[in-house]
């Protein structure tokens, strides 16, 4: 029995000893190339445009994708040993990412990109927040003490944060600053043109009435002119209830709806059981940006999913 | 032949002049005509291309326009910057937790043979009871330093007892993946030491965290961790403690107990993730380390075991998590596993004992783990499932006394099955009902909690 027992600590030990020279070891291999700018970007969307703005003078990881409800994130061990290597964060804010960013940037042990240091970058700071609560209690659901902040689907913030990242880029990277100017440049060029072709094509969304599943949609519906006319969460963060989906299946009775709008990464029973009822199509548009997609192409796709309804 | 040929030439000439003469007049006003509706036509493209140039510009205008009235709303509004903590007080958060608990045997008769357990290491009361309430305050110090505290305010025989969990400052962003941490804190030995009751996934503490920690390992000192460069995560770590506190005892000069840990981690596609760590204690140093004692008879002293010795421990910890497309709000899948082994060498007397008094050489090996799996299966609810197991050799010059002690296995594998199911109103309440078949010792004990906790406050972030 003695004897099992110490070759089971031995193996312990030897097992911590690999695990110690494998980190030698990788220690070693990592001080290669430094030449890149690691951008760490909570959620895809702001990766697409950092990569946008950074182009080849920047490495860029998103932590999240469209597919992943950026509220409810764990600070898994990947993202720890990600944000340990950032020379950049550029994240949400607004307490979107407070249940998982300030565990990674702890546990990261990185000065870089600390709050207050050049390279932590919170969009929310560089924009005005809709939806800012005036009363915080819990018994509203999970609310935002600053504000609304899916404010990614507003063509014109977006423009407003591009400028401000590319700030933020030149100061943290002098040395391309040449590069920076040069593709906001190139991006402001063609956002702009993008945002003529999507208000013209999107004209006849105006005035239509939309129910929603989370309070995702309020800078889309602002910029598009749409009408929120329901929420089937009965309090942000809250599942919708059998009981709050028939009060609202009541209402639409009376007075219709033209869409019933949720997120791809949404669990979309409720809007199906409620489009079913009321025959008014629901709608599942991608929340951010897929791999490598660009965001104008992203814009173009959420576009596409809404007109339909039109024909 | 010379002059032939412009003679001819000539001839012909004169003779179709007429003609072509009146030709020419149509070629000059059709060219003229051709001309001018040329002139025209580039006319109207350029004023075409002017005119789009100015909608251009008239729409460049218009977004710079809504831009800096953007800019100028946002001045209005002076918007509040949104840090992870936007005011100058600490985050606050406060943990009410509450059980009903019913079991059939009399959890004043609990015991773990082969372990000497320690204060509050019991099942709890019975019936309705108010359990870890617990205060959390936390804040960044300043730009270098991060502070929390946790106090937990449990009730034992009528009477409150407050308890300091944690009171720590930790360095944020020193720089080169380093961070130091000092104060009483949770080590970080095994998976789920580190973890606060509030968050583990069953109501009471794995069997062998209850045997070897006392449900915790807490102790205060100084902690460095070391995340490398990679893009695996790895982290390798130390702790030197005071050593005083359950598991070890007694009053040292510099430290009477130490950590050291490695964890590695990672993710497989979008969907799995894992982390797999080792570590170990060590006290050379256990002066007077004392259990639950016991009377004897009508006596009113409590015999109490006092173990004076060195201890060691080794463990395993693994886990794995699963959601579809990475989103676990809705689905998840969490496996956890662990394994401690802890060696003891020393002299154990119960205080209080004789004349003469009891003592015995103490050579102590014990064993355990768990394995638990918890499915979240919707956004509202889960399940999970816990098994643990115990085993237990330990030798001594005085077999009676180690017995009596609570050293010896009695001849039983300690085990527990547990089985829970969730409800999860919001994020940030809990209804929880547990079953456990409890083998911890010989009389066999079914156990049940109807168990809620809630917490209120500022959002708290959870380890992985």
């Amino acid at each position: 029995m003695a004897h099992t027992n110490i070759r089971e600590n031995n193996m312990l030990h030897q097992m911590i000893k690999i695990v110690g020279f494998s980190v030698l070891l990788q220690l070693l291999c990592s001080n290669t190339v430094y030449a890149q700018i690691k951008v760490f970007a909570c959620e895809p969307e702001w990766a697409a445009l950092a990569r946008a703005l950074g182009g080849h003078a920047v490495k860029v990881h998103s932590a999240t994708t469209a597919q992943q409800d950026p509220h409810h994130i764990q600070a898994r061990p990947s993202l720890i040993a990600k944000v340990r290597r950032a020379d950049l964060l550029v994240c949400t804010g607004a307490e979107l990412e407070v249940g998982w960013l300030p565990l990674l940037l702890r546990k990261s042990g990185n000065a870089k990109i600390q709050p207050n240091s050049p390279g932590y970058f919170m969009t929310a700071d560089h924009i005005t927040l809709l939806e800012k609560p005036v009363v915080l209690d819990r018994s509203l659901g999970d609310i935002h003490a600053a504000g609304n902040p899916h404010f990614h689907f507003d063509p014109h913030r977006m423009l407003q944060i591009a400028h401000a990242l590319t700030a933020r880029l030149t100061k943290i990277n002098a040395k391309n600053s040449g590069l920076y100017q040069q593709k906001l440049l190139q991006f402001s060029e063609q956002w702009q043109q993008a945002i003529l072709k999507w208000k013209k094509r999107t004209q006849v969304l105006r005035g239509k009435r939309i129910v929603v599943s989370h309070n995702s949609w309020v800078y889309l519906s602002q910029w598009l002119g749409l009408v929120k006319v329901a929420t089937l969460e009965p309090k942000p963060g809250i599942p919708p209830s059998s009981r709050h989906l028939s009060k609202v299946l009541g209402q639409l009775k009376q007075k219709p709806a033209d869409m019933i709008l949720y997120a791809d990464y949404q669990n979309n029973k409720s809007a199906r059981w409620l489009s079913q009822r009321t025959e008014i199509i629901s709608i599942g548009l991608p929340y951010s940006v897929a791999d490598e997609e660009s965001l104008i192409h992203w814009f173009d796709r959420l576009l596409d999913r809404l007109l339909p309804v039109e024909s | 032949m010379r002059y032939l040929r412009p003679m001819i030439a000539v001839t012909t000439t004169l003779f179709y002049a007429n003609s072509v003469l009146a030709d020419n007049e149509m070629d000059t006003f059709k060219q003229q005509l051709n001309a001018l509706q040329k002139d025209y036509e580039e006319r109207i493209q350029m004023l075409n291309a002017r005119l789009l140039k100015t909608e251009k510009n008239t729409q460049q205008v218009n977004t710079k326009v809504h831009q800096i009235d953007v800019k100028l709303k946002q001045k209005e509004f002076s918007p509040v910057i949104s840090r992870a903590q936007n005011t100058f007080n600490p985050a606050i958060s406060l943990i009410l937790d509450g059980r009903y608990a019913s079991f059939d045997n009399d959890p004043d008769d609990y015991k773990l043979p082969g372990f000497a357990l320690g204060a509050e290491s019991g099942l709890g009361e019975k019936g309705f009871t108010v359990g870890h309430t617990e205060l959390v305050m936390s804040a960044n110090i300043d730009d270098k330093f991060y502070g929390k505290m946790t106090i937990a305010i449990a009730e034992h025989e009528a009477e409150a007892e407050v308890e300091l969990e944690e009171a720590f400052i930790q360095t944020q962003g020193l720089g080169n993946g380093l961070t130091v941490k000092a104060g009483r804190f949770f080590s970080e030995i095994g998976y789920q030491n580190v973890q606060h009751a509030h968050s583990w996934d069953f109501a009471d503490a794995p069997l062998i965290y209850r045997g070897l920690f006392g449900n915790q390992l807490i102790d205060d000192g100084l902690q460095i961790i070391y995340v490398a460069p990679t893009d695996t995560f790895l982290q390798l770590g130390a702790e030197v403690l005071s050593g005083n506190r359950f598991p070890a005892g007694g009053q040292h000069n510099g430290a009477g107990a130490w950590t050291t840990f490695a964890d590695i981690g990672g993710d497989i596609g979008i969907e799995h993730s894992w982390q797999l760590g080792l570590s170990y204690w060590q006290a050379d140093d256990v002066v007077g380390r004392e259990s639950g004692g016991h009377s004897h008879g009508n006596s009113a002293v409590e015999e109490t075991p006092s173990f004076t010795g060195s201890s060691e421990i080794n463990a395993l910890d693994l886990v794995y998590k699963w959601s579809p497309n990475g989103n676990p709000r809705n689905k998840n899948f969490k496996f956890q596993f662990e394994y401690f082994d802890r060696k003891e060498n020393g002299g154990v007397t119960m205080l209080n004992s004789g004349p003469p008094v009891e003592t015995t050489s103490y050579d102590g090996h014990q064993k355990g783990w768990y394995v638990q799996v918890v499915y979240q299966f919707q956004s509202q609810w889960r399940a999970g499932l816990r098994h643990d197991q115990l085993n237990v050799n330990n030798t001594g010059s005085d077999a009676d006394v180690l017995e009596e002690a609570g050293l010896s296995n009695e001849g039983h594998t300690a085990k527990r099955v547990s089985a829970m199911v969730e409800w999860l109103p919001s994020e940030f309440s809990r209804i929880r009902l547990q079953y456990n078949r409890d083998e911890s010792y010989e009389k066999s004990d079914n156990q049940v909690f109807l168990q809620y906790t809630m917490s209120l406050g500022s959002h708290g972030a959870h380890q992985y």
